[in-house]
């Protein structure tokens, strides 16, 4: 579905990603993980198509595509998603109404029909159960006055709404309590499928006991310097990251 | 009460009469302000003595008066001797729609008005009247049961004329200002409506619907009075953008709310703003006040203001009767050159008088958009309450966003309250709504309806909706 070749990106003049490569396939669950600075939301941003990122090298296919050829809109309306890690707030634009757009805006794309407003209303109603959000938010406007974990949820409500091929979730277990934590995991775990693909950007291994993933990445200094399986999170728990860099410097040095 | 034909023998004439242009043309009055022409405009409407009279007072005024400074823009050149005052407002037919500007035409397109009504805002030569004879019928039949007034001024002024005389230039005097004296002294037509005791207004009142209030343009003059318990709600306006061959608009509009009464008065103005680089475009230059001058009276102003190459109005309200409210809600829009200094004056006088002010400019381009705002609360004014809330947008960074925020309170008792905040469409917030598959144009134009929507919601269902189309289209072409 994916695959990114020798990535190379950089924001500022600054140098964020430097030849990454990862192959993501209809079905997988991928984590990332890594230290503070590694380039894990640098990597979620350029492949959103946030402007101030430059790639300077490498590709990036979507599901046979150029992604890196498309605009960010026409990224999201290909089925790419990425529930950000701080969701901005847009004052005066209810929830519903910014999702009745998004969804219409990629049904356009497709040569659909919009959705009438009756079918919105029940397809609204049925994710809103299925991801167990607060149903007085939707009304609301857009993540206005509300709180860090509220503000996720709705992310991954979005999600359930625009029912994308590829989610990105960006440090999304990060502000949450306990309990919301394992309501965000079910929501997810729900979303999962056969011709559906996630990469889960964490830093703790918290996230990944609800969320098992296929495999996880180790992203250190724009490379990913080590893929496993969910183990690989648990021994990262216990030892750190330092021993990985200390291995990719004794390669690079090689 | 009249029947229908005789009415559609009326506007037949009133078509038969602007067809013949060259008629018209030669009753032109002499281009130039003086003496002589208010006479001419006076004779020519029939007006009794004593407005005539007001006229030459209004006009020696004028002549006293010099052009202000203090606005934040410079004020453009007028040549005053180089307008006639009495013409046919619409100088030229245009034969099709070909000759308009194609991006007029485009916006229509996108706000979804009808080609017949098209034609008619842009000054083509078309039937239009007839398709709006019966819903204007209908209208006044059901308006003239409940003795609600709605007629030009001119026809206010022969068939009403002690309500004219009782309440004209009792707001706004003769001398107010210069644009309101040249008005006073030249004001060709506009709008007159009288709401009786207890009588609450069943429709809203637009000049849409009233046949003859086409081509008044110019120096247009509205006078509403909303008597004991009567309430109005008054549209003006019209989202499709408006071609008009004068540059100077000097309308005046007062509104008197006698006991407990209310008026709503609603705006939405799309004249022409010039083109990118700001040539051509309209200077409207308008006075608008309304009195509570009854106890526990409220008048409420409305506003969207995306048209003009410069806007410069203050709808204020003087609260005089005790426990009289006064609302000001406005979105002013300004993009490429244009220029906007709009806000409003509340007056407190009586006791527990309050008033709320929403105040959102949006700037684009290298427009400029000021706020300026007074509120004043008397001696008398015990407990006087005001809240005041004004916002800016900005769209890019080369336009301007300015606060001139004035506050004179001589009551101890009262409380002003003012906020105001400055904001930038973020990038973040557009790339968040790109990310779900919303375009940049369209980013734009939900978080502009967004933040304008506590003013929005003022307005009335149909126009509420039309005016939101409208600040999207507006915006086109402002960002990235």
């Amino acid at each position: 579905m994916l695959t990114i070749k020798n990535l190379h990106a950089e924001v500022d003049g600054k140098k964020i990603l430097k030849g990454l490569n990862l192959e993501i396939k209809a079905g997988e669950m991928h984590a990332i993980m890594g230290p503070n600075g590694a380039g894990k939301s640098s990597l979620a941003s350029v492949l959103a198509g946030r402007e101030n990122y430059t790639v300077t090298e490498g590709e990036v296919i979507f599901d046979g595509k150029n992604l890196l050829d498309m605009s960010p809109e026409d990224r999201a309306r290909e089925g790419l998603f990425l529930a950000f890690q701080y969701p901005v707030e847009i004052p005066g634009v209810s929830n519903l109404n910014f999702l009745k757009t998004a969804l219409n805006e990629i049904r356009t794309y497709h040569n659909l029909p919009a959705m009438e407003a009756k079918e919105f209303l029940k397809l609204t109603k049925e994710k809103q159960q299925m991801m167990d959000f607060n149903a007085n938010l939707m009304n609301r406007s857009l993540n206005e006055g509300f709180s860090g974990g509220e503000k996720k949820r709705n992310e991954v409500f979005q999600m359930a709404m625009l029912d994308p091929k590829f989610a990105i979730l960006d440090e999304t277990d990060s502000g949450l309590d306990i309990d919301a934590l394992r309501i965000v995991a079910n929501g997810v775990n729900k979303l999962r499928g056969a011709d559906k693909a996630f990469m889960v950007i964490t830093h703790y291994q918290r996230l990944l006991d609800y969320i098992v993933p296929d495999f996880v990445h180790v992203l250190a200094d724009g490379v990913i310097v080590k893929t496993g399986n969910k183990d690989l999170a648990l021994e990262l728990e216990e030892k750190g990251y330092d021993w990985l860099k200390e291995d990719v410097h004794q390669k690079e040095s090689v | 009460m009249r029947n229908s034909n005789e009415i559609i023998d009326d506007i037949a004439n009133k078509e038969y009469e602007f067809g013949f242009t060259t008629d018209i043309e030669m009753e032109m009055a002499p281009v130039g302000l003086n003496e002589d022409t208010i006479r001419y405009i006076s004779a020519k409407k029939e007006e009794p003595e004593w407005l005539l009279q007001w006229r030459l007072k209004a006009f020696a005024a004028f002549q006293k008066m010099q052009w202000p400074s203090w606005q934040h823009f410079k004020m453009p050149e007028l040549d005053l001797q180089k307008i006639s005052y009495y013409a046919a407002p619409k100088k030229k037919s245009l034969k099709s729609l070909d000759e308009v500007d194609p991006e007029i035409l485009a916006t229509m397109e996108k706000l979804g008005i009808p080609l017949n009504e098209q034609k008619a805002l842009t000054g083509v030569a078309v039937d239009v009247v007839f398709d709006s004879v019966s819903v204007a019928t209908t209208f006044r039949e059901k308006l003239a049961e409940l003795g609600v007034i709605f007629c030009s001024f001119g026809e206010a002024v022969r068939e009403h004329p002690e309500l004219v005389k009782e309440y004209l230039g009792t707001v706004v005097p003769h001398s107010d200002n210069i644009f309101a004296a040249l008005n006073a002294a030249v004001f060709s037509d506009g709008s007159f409506v009288y709401i009786p005791k207890g009588v609450r207004c069943p429709m809203e009142l637009s000049t849409y619907f009233r046949i003859n209030a086409e081509n008044t343009g110019q120096f247009e003059r509205t006078l509403i009075i909303c008597d004991d318990n009567a309430y109005v709600s008054y549209l003006e306006g019209c989202t499709a953008p408006r071609r008009d061959e004068n540059q100077l608009h000097a309308a005046v509009v007062e509104l008197i709310a006698l006991n407990h009464a209310e008026i709503k008065y609603s705006t939405v103005q799309n004249w022409y703003p010039g083109d990118k680089d700001g040539n051509g475009g309209i200077y409207n230059f308008v006075t608008k006040r309304g009195i509570c001058k009854g106890n526990s009276s409220k008048i409420s102003w409305t506003q969207v203001e995306t048209g003009s190459a410069i806007t410069w109005k203050y709808p204020s309200v003087i609260l005089q009767g005790d426990d009289a409210e006064g609302e000001f809600y406005s979105v002013a829009v300004t993009r490429n050159k244009q220029i906007a200094d709009t806000g409003t004056k509340i007056y407190h006088l009586g006791r527990n008088t309050r008033s709320r002010i929403i105040s959102k400019g949006i700037s684009a381009g290298t427009s400029d958009n000021t706020y300026r705002g007074l509120v004043q609360v008397g001696p008398r004014a015990a407990n006087a309450r005001n809240f005041t809330q004004c916002d800016s947008l900005l769209i890019g960074d080369r336009c301007g966003a300015h606060t001139f925020p004035y506050i004179e309170s001589k009551n101890s008792t009262a409380t002003v309250e003012h906020e105001a905040t400055t904001s930038k469409i973020g990038e973040d917030q557009i790339f968040y709504l790109n990310q779900r598959g919303i375009n940049t144009e369209q980013a734009v134009a939900l978080i502009v309806n967004g933040y304008a929507k506590e003013v929005l919601n003022q307005l009335p269902m149909e126009f509420a909706v039309e005016a939101q189309k409208l600040l999207s289209i507006t915006l086109e072409g402002s960002v990235g």
